[in-house]
């Protein structure tokens, strides 16, 4: 399936030394000339600013909210908005402008601790599977394959079933079941990076297998990694909110995107703003991670454009 | 040269290229000329325009990144760049059609050797297929290449260079063309292959009665094959001339240059190799004046500033662009009386 | 060919083994006792005894797993501890829905996915480009059931000219929302990547010598272009077919679809274990065969891989 020339493992151990390549020059100059091709692009400088201020929102959140996101104020359910309340307030009379703030904290964590998780799986058996090849190849791709086949969302329905609704579950149910991708490109970034000239020097010059890892591969596999990862928050925040919208998700009273959205499913005709903000909060965040993914992409490979 | 033997004529050319760092001129201000069963050469370095000049003949300029922004191109009484795409297509592949450089990527991977040799025929004889078929066959013997009914289905992937370079040939011959541009035919190829090609683009011109543009930037192949040279300099033509002229006296530095460049049996062993230093200029933002006044041996501070030499009718149809043309000219008289 | 048919077939084995696997384990690991599921409360304690030695649920895990396989390989599927049915007629009742539905959005996505794509990469960076450009980055970025609820307000609700949820009589006007909101996401990447796959074959040699031959501009584009730039699309589109037969849990919680979406997921959320591991290997089981579909595919329409997967047969 997928179709590779093997390798002959070249260890001389007579000869060791440092190695004095022109990599390091060329590594530090792709990051250079992506970032300032990156800067170029308004889009993606867009979504770098989308990105941060969801970041500042999320810190600040308790300065900028001006009520407190889980009060009830009885008299006042189901107000559409105005200048006391942004975005109306909700059936329980909570203020819905402060939940979305405050929602922003859930999304932005599970966006990134959730990558976070995928992808040091991802790389890890990723790197396994590209490197050493064979068996550990054919298996951890089978087993990558299962994940595949497997629906993300009935995946994350599954795993949250069985661990029981919190954001800890949440997670630990998207950061498992997103890895394999990445264990892809990781895994074909290396077979073609292992055949390349340098690192053929470095293994003739008897470099161990974890320094050719750490030290050459690494680097220059990690550009694709970057940007998937990138785009992959924007995923995994619509998967969170997918999650809390079908009640297995974060658990109430803590305002989450997803929450409010399923919530707002009875009233969708006499209370619209109930779903039309948190909406919006979503596709804004990740439209954010999406311009800056899209920006990277460009940014590391212009021929792409 | 008589006016009504010329096929076609270029005048003027101009061809430019809009990127991001700049305007790229690509082919600044080309004329040339190409008589009734004429092999023409055209040499240069990569980058010096020639495969653009190639391409703008057919107005197959990719879009909308470069632009043929003035001249004419006069073949069959018509301005091929004023004519519409409609009547333009009928031209081309029919009466005008091209070779190109990389046969491995100038076929179609997903249609069949047969298939596409079929098109060239049917869209420009309106054959129906049975005969189109016929057609191809007969196509394919005549470039030589065995067993052509099993090859008729066979997809480009199967064959090796020099016979998908066939190929492409058998298609641009398929309408008998007046034209043949070979745009370096034999640089992707196999030494011992090129040969064999370039041997049989020149048997076809022979047996169809066309006229050749050969571009290359080799010049034992411009040797062998053209009768006419053109040297073409970062998107200027520095010198044009009959092929024994170009070799044997040339008068642009550039082109001596080339010459000494290259290995010669008929020196013997007496001229050491003597490579041009330097690189071409970037064409974005040329300077004012000659353009390979840097490399130039024979350079003065004269060349700066000025505008760009004209090209000049030195000799009888020995067509130079350089300010100092005449001094060599008259030094190399002198040397020879 | 068919070698290499059968032998993807006979790989497909392992992995619906390890998923039966997978989800068994799973599914033993929920505290829940399935007698008690199935006879409700104020059963004695004499009745949960007999039901879960006639289950066998008394047995050690690796046991019961072993009946399990057992019963699979005579294509039977169990029976609900919920509904007092067999798993498979409660599927074969909700596939043909989730079947309908995913046809309607992967006809969406080809069309209009397709047509967009092409439109934008022909004329790369007209005012068409640019829309396809923004709404297809937008459509990613919109969660689908949220999509779903904005449709439904917008033309079940304010217009009223469109039925906002279920199947009712299964005419076309109940397809019209749902297969959008199914069809979005998916849409958006087919048109992304039908447009950068134009433009990457567009800019090959093989173009320029169509173009050299005096072929039209529509020919070259439909003929030559489009032809090479699909092979990717069909990829993704095969892969879409087999995802929504199976996944459409979202679009079909929102419109109230009596999918199998919907069934698996009550399942998961009722401890309906016989209906999750059945549900779940029908789905993965037309997924990795609209996999191997999309690859036999593939050598139909790229001739290099046909020759390719020859060599590696011999």
């Amino acid at each position: 399936m997928y179709p590779e020339k093997k390798i002959e493992e070249e260890k001389s151990s007579e000869i060791t030394g440092e190695l004095i390549l022109e990599r390091k020059y060329t590594r530090s100059s792709l990051y250079k000339d992506a970032w300032k091709r990156l800067k170029k692009n308004k889009l993606a400088m867009l979504g770098l600013a989308i990105v941060i201020s969801l970041m500042l929102i999320a810190i600040f959140a308790n300065f900028i909210s001006p009520y407190n996101p889980i009060e009830r104020i009885k008299e006042e359910y189901l107000l559409s908005p105005s200048g006391a309340h942004f975005f109306g307030t909700d059936l329980l009379g909570r203020d819905i402008f402060s939940r979305v703030i405050y929602g922003s904290r859930i999304s932005i964590e599970v966006g990134i601790i959730a990558v976070g998780i995928s992808m040091f799986i991802g790389l890890f058996f990723g790197a396994l599977s590209g490197y050493f090849g064979n068996i550990s190849d054919a298996v951890i791709m089978r087993v990558a394959d299962i994940f595949f086949a497997f629906p993300y969302i009935l995946g994350a329905i599954a795993i949250m079933t069985i661990l029981g609704p919190g954001i800890i579950n949440i997670f630990i149910a998207i950061g498992v079941l997103g890895w394999a991708y990445f264990a892809r490109i990781f895994r074909s970034s290396i077979l073609s990076i292992k055949n390349k000239e340098y690192i053929e020097a470095a293994r003739a010059l008897g470099a161990s297998n974890y320094r050719i890892i750490t030290r050459h591969i690494f680097p220059n596999a990690m550009a694709p990694i970057i940007v998937y990862a990138t785009m992959n928050v924007g995923t995994a925040i619509i998967v969170e909110a997918a999650l809390s919208f079908l009640g297995i998700g974060v658990q109430p009273p803590t305002p989450a995107w997803g929450k409010m959205l399923a919530e707002s499913l009875d009233y969708i005709d006499i209370a619209p703003w109930m779903m039309l903000f948190p909406g919006l909060a979503i596709v804004i965040t990740v439209l954010g991670f999406v311009l800056l993914g899209d920006g990277l992409r460009d940014a590391f490979d212009p021929k792409l454009r | 040269m008589s006016e009504n033997n010329k096929v076609l004529e270029v005048k003027d050319l101009k061809t430019y290229f809009y990127t991001d760092e700049g305007v790229v001129k690509a082919v600044d201000g080309i004329s040339f000329d190409l008589a009734c069963n004429e092999t023409l050469g055209i040499v240069g370095e990569t980058g010096s325009g020639k495969s653009v000049t190639a391409l703008s003949i057919l107005r197959l300029i990719p879009q909308p990144l470069g632009k043929i922004i003035n001249g004419q191109i006069i073949f069959d009484g018509k301005d091929l760049l004023k004519i519409d795409l409609k009547s333009l297509q009928s031209y081309r592949g029919n009466r005008i059609s091209m070779i190109f450089q990389d046969p491995m990527t100038s076929l179609n991977p997903v249609y069949t050797i047969g298939d596409q040799i079929m098109e060239s025929v049917i869209i420009h004889q309106k054959l129906d297929k049975k005969s189109a078929k016929k057609e191809a066959i007969r196509l394919l013997e005549i470039v030589g290449i065995a067993e052509v009914r099993k090859c008729l289905a066979c997809y480009p992937h199967e064959f090796s260079g020099g016979m998908r370079q066939r190929v492409m040939i058998a298609m641009a011959i398929a309408n008998s063309p007046d034209i043949l541009i070979a745009d370096e035919p034999t640089t992707a190829l196999d030494v011992t292959i090129q040969a064999q090609i370039l041997e049989l683009i020149d048997e076809l011109k022979h047996k169809m009665n066309s006229s050749i543009i050969l571009i290359t930037h080799d010049l034992g192949v411009v040797a062998k094959y053209a009768d006419r040279v053109m040297v073409m300099y970062a998107g200027k033509t520095v010198e044009f001339s009959s092929v024994d002229n170009i070799y044997y006296r040339p008068l642009h530095p550039y082109t001596i240059g080339l010459m000494n460049s290259i290995a010669r049996l008929d020196e013997g062993k007496k001229g050491k190799l003597k490579p041009i230093e330097g690189l071409p200029p970037s064409l974005i933002d040329l300077p004012k004046g000659c353009t390979f006044r840097d490399r130039c041996v024979y350079g003065k501070d004269e060349c700066r500033g000025r505008d760009y030499p004209p090209l000049i009718e030195i000799e009888e149809k020995h067509f130079v662009a350089c300010s100092r043309s005449k001094e060599i000219l008259e030094n190399r008289i002198k040397q020879e009386s | 060919m068919l070698f290499y048919i059968i032998r993807r077939i006979l790989q497909i084995i392992p992995v619906l083994i390890g998923i039966t696997l997978i989800l068994f384990t799973l599914l033993y690991i929920i505290p829940e006792d399935p007698a008690r599921l199935i006879l409700q409360k104020g059963a004695t304690e004499q009745a949960l005894e007999n039901l879960r030695a006639k289950m066998g649920i008394d047995k050690p895990v690796y046991v019961q797993y072993w009946r399990y396989l057992k019963q699979l390989s005579k294509g039977d599927l169990g029976d609900s501890y919920r509904y007092r049915r067999s798993v498979n007629s409660i599927l074969a009742e909700h596939y043909p829905n989730s079947i309908k539905l995913a046809l309607a959005a992967i006809f969406i996505e080809i069309v209009i996915g397709i047509f967009a794509g092409i439109v934008s990469a022909v004329k790369k960076y007209s005012f068409w480009d640019t829309l396809v450009t923004i709404s297809t980055t937008l459509a990613v970025c919109v969660p689908i059931f949220w999509l779903g609820m904005m449709l439904q307000v917008a033309f079940g609700l304010k217009l009223g000219i469109l039925p906002m949820s279920g199947m009712g009589d299964g005419s076309i006007s109940y397809y019209i929302l749902p297969s959008i909101t199914l069809a979005s996401v998916s849409t958006a990447f087919v048109a992304r990547m039908t447009r950068s796959s134009m433009l990457e074959v567009m800019s090959n040699d093989y173009i320029v010598t169509a173009y050299a031959k005096g072929l039209s501009n529509f020919k070259v584009i439909v003929k030559h272009a489009l032809k090479n730039a699909l092979i990717p699309v069909i990829t993704l589109i095969g892969l879409d077919l087999g995802a929504f037969m199976g996944g459409a849990i979202l679009t079909e919680t929102v419109f109230n679809w009596p999918g199998v979406g919907r069934v698996i997921y009550l399942a998961i959320l009722q401890r309906d274990a016989p209906v999750v591991i059945g549900g779940t290997l029908i789905l993965v089981l037309i997924f990795v065969f609209m996999n191997l579909l999309v690859d036999v595919i593939y050598a139909w329409l790229d001739p290099r891989i046909r020759y390719y997967k020859k060599e590696i047969n011999i």
